[in-house]
């Protein structure tokens, strides 16, 4: 392959993509999803796609196989791959090039494995069906791939189903089902998304290494700019569709020209300084332990902690801690089987049932996902005005005016009361049902993941939208995350959560500075920084500290 | 014990327990509901003599569990009791027509199970292009026609304004095989044309949905050729949701059966329950009642067990 | 206003006409419903727009006087079924437990058996008249309206939006009537269609095996069982009936086709 050291492994030039928009009750209608996008890869180079959700990455990932998703059509610009336009080819030469010079790495590994297959089978089903090499070989070079990505056991990991592995272990056996047909570019779409903090870290470093190991060109694609500084060359922001910015990672990161790449570079920076533990405990956890109906062993053990009145106390923990379930026994809706809560200076009742007007209305809870939690048949005027009239009896012009305040306390202003929530953008709807938790007049609120589901700028709005709202109304915050950027954002006091039990617990400034215990260190170290060399520092750091041992 | 193993031992046992029940709600249905079983046959005028003595014979006078058990054991037994309205035994008259409705519904069954398939497959293929509208306009003409009316249709054109099969579907033991399937043309065709619009729909909604999923995407990059991501990816996952389809809709043939063989007066269970409705036979109605029902929980515990040994998450555990 | 698609629009259009032409009966029936005006079987005539009967009366005014019966029945027996079946599927989604349970198994049982034989066992004792008809079609459909209720309103149940409302305080009506109930009506509605048209099907079948309506009065099953000996000396008197139920069928198909695609593009536009 000596003829292709000039030319460009993949070069588009002025992509555009459309799909067709089918409205309710309204004739369908032609949207451009991607318009006038070009890029250049090399061989053995990782270009990443970055933007927001709606930004066309995923879109213009898929259209280097020359595949559009659900209905989308590549309509307009050149595609070349080794210098052959694809966007115009036919079928059969398609299904050359699919697999065989292009692999597809996809985020949901748990989906886009058949189940009914055994792990093997479908890692080499390419390299045979494209009579890219025998079976022994190819099983051997699965091997070498799954022993490369830090795979349990490579000699017999094929032999699972795709059930019996878990997420993380999963992803990487897509990383492998990828590289084992030796393609020239790999498209890795959200690889890591859907994975905790402390198992992305090493898929991260196991495709990082793989990709070195092999040689390919990668496309990667992800919404985090901080994960793709540590595997790109490059770095192409998007925005609706459109490129913001592209250069090399270093000027993208340390130097960025346009505005939009500024504000994603700086988001989660928000600055918040710890407020003194002089205020009156509004709510103490002491010694919960709870477990669900019919299950055996505990999802939470002996938890105590507490908060003070209009102060934040950030749960923190990867999916399984518990972190959640502390709130539903905050709620009663799980009743702890052992231990007691207090809450403004009174017990509260385990039950739900067993709680006052005023228990409930006092302590209100936020969701993760807005979409779900608001009955779409309601209107922002019913869902915000319903508390007020429950609660407080108002009624008529006072409950409007009254509804008009917190739209404009959430920075809704005019004009949203009648609408309902699936006219309102992701961040319009948390608004919201922020606006619903404080008609209640509460003296805390729940917040559960409350910004995981937005887009990073989107989240920091609402952040800076809370703190702001602590500071006019007083109320106080258990604020249950995974992310810790969030919880430096926001806490003024934080609880580590690991396997139903709190392993850390004290002031911000307290937990996050050394010693730490094992848990809480492996956590922070995760994280992803948004500077070069950081995820090799990070390793190289962990590689020491077990030789140490 | 394996997990395969006992949730299908658990579906076994469900299905028996479900029999069981349904045996109960069947003598309940027949006997404590009001109405008098002995004044309906014996009619308004019946002197109470005539009334006590028809009870007395009948049994009617035991308290209704001792008499729900008599029945269940004798029934067990292979004993059905005798018919009211001609003193036969059951269990004699149903053999004959046993056969007869099981060569129907099998001769049906041969005919739905394939079609269903294919048709569902070539709708799934060319999911809303014209094969697909054409199918799935004609499949709504013929599901929203009730059986016998379908029948009737038939008859009329395919018996007597362009005769190609008899109109009345007369089987006796001593027919070849070739001669009765000749008899029962008609018939299946509207067992068919009922079942397969339903079924037809129901396999193409499974294909697709398993056409949607995210491992089928994951096959189309891999560059297969469609053929081998039917094969080799669909298919394994689809079997299950289309057996299930195919066994549920065969249960169904229980309830088109009835119809269809009043219509063409074909000599088989579905008849002989009708008449003897009709005469209030009541041992008769429990016995064709409770076959049919054994049928129909039957093939429906089948189509689960089906889905319980296609799941792949079920035969290899982690 | 939404547009209508025009096949939602004829299924309308065609539904309506039949519901009309059941209620105004007796104004459009060229004859009454027992009279015999001509001879057995005559055929169409500027006088019988369809011919006469078996004994002589005239087709269509029998159609119409029919259809006015099963249309009834049919209505009435759907009504009864979705009332009890949506009351008793939202109580068990909403409230859970042992109430879940026991209204759970015992439809499983009902449903255990086909609904035909189950009919003809209950009508093989009860006295057939038009009340029991009712009851023993609504009641045993109820199953799978419980069924599809259950179904709905244990998705619903489930969401962040109802937690919301248990968490504000609600009692168990607010959540049914505000929360559940908006948003399993188009589901709700487009399966009453297809009830509906099960009604009918079921009716006619059983007036056709001599087990539903009962002389004098009569439906389309019982026309078809009145004129089926004429099929073989080409009388297609018997099946002027199956055209009429079958166009009912599939437009009302259609209507609730379109019911449902409404609530299916709804879901899709919360994104938008």
């Amino acid at each position: 392959m000596a003829d292709q050291g000039a030319r460009a492994l993949l070069e588009i030039t002025d992509l555009k993509i459309e799909a067709t928009a089918y409205p309710p009750g309204e004739p369908p209608q032609d949207i451009t999803i991607v318009d006038g996008v070009s890029l250049q890869l090399q061989k053995g180079r990782v270009l990443g796609l970055i933007g927001e959700s709606g930004a066309g990455k995923s879109t213009i990932g898929l259209s280097a196989m020359s595949y559009g998703r659900g209905g989308v059509r590549l309509t307009g610009g050149k595609i070349l791959l080794n210098g052959q336009e694809i966007r115009t080819a036919g079928p059969g030469k398609l299904r050359r090039i699919r697999g065989h010079t292009v692999t597809y790495v996809a985020q949901s590994a748990a989906a886009a494995f058949n189940p009914a297959k055994k792990l093997m089978d479908q890692v080499i089903e390419t390299s045979l069906q494209h009579g890219i090499m025998g079976r022994s070989e190819a099983e051997k070079r699965a091997v070498w791939l799954f022993d490369t990505l830090g795979l349990p056991n490579p000699t017999r990991f094929g032999n699972r189903y795709p059930h019996q592995v878990s997420g993380g272990q999963l992803q990487r056996a897509m990383t492998a089902m990828a590289l084992c047909p030796k393609p020239d570019l790999v498209i890795f779409d959200e690889p890591t998304t859907a994975l905790d903090v402390t198992t992305q870290i090493d898929v991260l470093a196991a495709i990082k290494e793989a990709i070195r190991d092999t040689g390919v060109g990668a496309l990667y694609i992800t919404h985090d700019l901080a994960v793709v500084a540590q595997v790109s060359d490059e770095i192409m922001v998007l925005r609706g569709g459109k490129m913001v910015e592209y250069g090399p990672v270093d000027q993208i990161i340390n130097a960025p020209r346009q505005e939009y790449t500024k504000a994603l570079v700086t988001v989660r920076q928000i600055e918040h300084p710890e407020k003194p533990a002089d205020a009156p405990v509004v709510l103490e956890v002491d010694r919960v332990t709870a477990r669900y109906r019919g299950t055996n062993f505990d999802v939470l053990k002996n938890i105590s902690v507490e908060l003070r009145q209009g102060q934040t106390l950030a749960v923190v923990g990867e999916s399984g801690s518990g972190k959640s379930t502390l709130a539903r026994a905050i709620t009663g809706l799980l009743p702890p089987t052992k231990g007691s809560i207090h809450f403004a200076g009174r017990e509260l009742s385990a039950t739900l049932a067993g709680r006052t007007r005023d228990d409930l209305r006092e302590l209100q809870m936020i969701y993760q996902m807005a979409d779900v939690a608001m009955n779409p048949r309601h209107t922002v005027g019913t869902i915000i005005g319903r508390p007020l009239e429950f609660y407080f009896g108002l009624k008529g012009d006072a409950k409007r005016k009254r509804i008009q305040q917190l739209l404009d306390e959430i920075e809704m202003g005019k004009g949203f009361i009648d609408r309902y929530p699936a006219e309102l953008s992701g961040g319009q709807k948390q608004r919201v049902c922020i606006a619903r938790a404080l008609a209640a007049k509460p003296k805390l609120i729940i917040c559960d993941e409350v910004t995981s589901a937005l887009d990073p700028l989107v989240a920091d709005g609402i952040l800076k939208l809370l703190q702001e709202l602590q500071k006019v109304e007083g109320v106080a915050y258990l604020f249950i995350t995974h992310d810790l950027a969030t919880v430096k954002a926001i806490a003024d006091s934080i609880a580590v959560m690991y396997r139903g039990e709190v392993v850390r617990y004290g002031p911000k400034s307290q937990v996050l500075s050394p010693p730490f215990d094992d848990y809480t260190d492996l956590l922070l170290s995760s994280v992803p920084e948004m500077r070069l060399g950081w995820l090799e520092e990070v390793l190289a750091h962990r590689r020491m500290e077990s030789a140490g041992n | 014990m394996h997990p395969v193993v006992r949730l299908v031992a658990q579906r076994i046992a469900l299905g028996l327990l479900l029999l069981i029940a349904a045996s109960v709600l069947i003598f309940v249905g027949t006997n404590i509901l009001p109405g008098d079983v002995a004044q309906a046959i014996l009619g308004q005028q019946a002197t109470p003599t005539a009334l006590a003595n028809l009870r007395a014979q009948m049994g009617l006078d035991q308290p209704y569990y001792i008499r729900y058990l008599h029945w269940l054991f004798a029934a067990m037994h292979g004993d059905l009791g005798k018919s009211l309205a001609n003193g036969q035994d059951i269990a004699t008259e149903i053999q004959g027509r046993l056969a007869n409705t099981l060569f129907l519904a099998g001769v049906s069954a041969a005919i739905i199970a394939p079609m269903s398939i294919i048709l569902g497959l070539i709708s799934a293929l060319y999911e809303g292009r014209w094969p697909d509208k054409v199918l799935s306009g004609i499949t709504l003409a013929w599901v929203s026609l009730p059986e016998f009316l379908l029948g009737y249709i038939l008859i009329y054109f395919l018996a007597v304004e362009y005769p190609i099969a008899p109109s009345v579907s007369t089987v006796y033991d001593s027919m070849g095989f070739w001669a009765k399937l000749h008899a029962i043309i008609l018939p299946v065709m509207v067992l068919v044309m009922v079942s397969v619009g339903h079924t037809m729909r129901m396999t193409r909604a499974a294909i697709l949905n398993v056409m949607q999923s995210a491992y089928i995407e994951t096959a189309e990059l891999k560059g297969l050729r469609p053929f081998r991501v039917i094969l080799m990816h669909a298919f394994p996952n689809a079997i299950s949701p289309i057996v299930n389809v195919l066994m549920v809709d065969l249960a169904y043939l229980v309830v088109g059966v009835v119809v269809t063989e009043v219509v063409f007066v074909y000599p088989g269970m579905g008849q002989y329950l009708v008449d003897h409705v009709a005469k209030r036979d009541v041992p008769v109605v429990q016995a064709v009642g409770l076959i049919f029902a054994a049928v129909y929980i039957g093939l429906n515990m089948v189509a689960d067990v089906v889905s319980i040994l296609a799941n792949p998450r079920l035969r290899h555990p982690k | 206003m939404k547009r209508i698609p025009l096949l939602a629009l004829i299924g309308l259009a065609i539904t309506t006409a039949y519901f009309l032409a059941a209620i105004f009966a007796p104004l459009i029936a060229p004859y009454p419903m027992g009279a015999t005006p001509g001879g057995s079987w005559q055929p169409a005539s500027a006088q019988f727009w369809l011919g006469t009967d078996s004994i002589g009366r005239d087709l269509l005014s029998r159609l119409i006087w029919g259809g006015r019966i099963t249309i009834a029945i049919a209505t009435v027996a759907t009504l009864l079924s979705f009332t009890t079946g949506a009351i008793l599927g939202f109580t068990a989604a909403v409230v859970g437990g042992w109430v879940d349970q026991a209204l759970s198994r015992f439809v499983d049982l009902i449903m255990s058996i086909p609904s035909l034989i189950f009919a003809l066992v209950v009508l093989s004792v009860m006295p057939v008249t038009v009340v029991t008809l009712i009851l023993v079609m609504g009641l045993l459909d109820s199953t799978r309206v419980f069924r599809l209720a259950r179904a709905v309103a244990a998705d619903i149940v489930v969401m962040d939006y109802v937690e919301a409302a248990r968490l504000r305080g609600e009692g168990r009506i607010w959540i049914i009537f505000r929360e559940v109930l908006p948003n399993s009506l188009s589901p709700l509605v487009a399966e009453m269609g297809m009830r509906f048209i099960f009604q009918v099907l079921l009716l006619s079948t059983l007036s056709f095996l001599g087990l539903g309506v009962q002389p004098p009065l009569t439906d389309w099953g019982g026309i078809v069982k009145e004129n089926k000996d004429g099929i073989v000396y080409g009388v297609p008197a018997a099946l002027y009936p199956a055209i009429a139920i079958a166009t009912l069928a599939i437009s009302v198909n259609l209507v609730a086709d379109w019911v449902l695609n409404r609530t299916t593009s709804l879901k899709g536009g919360r994104n938008g």
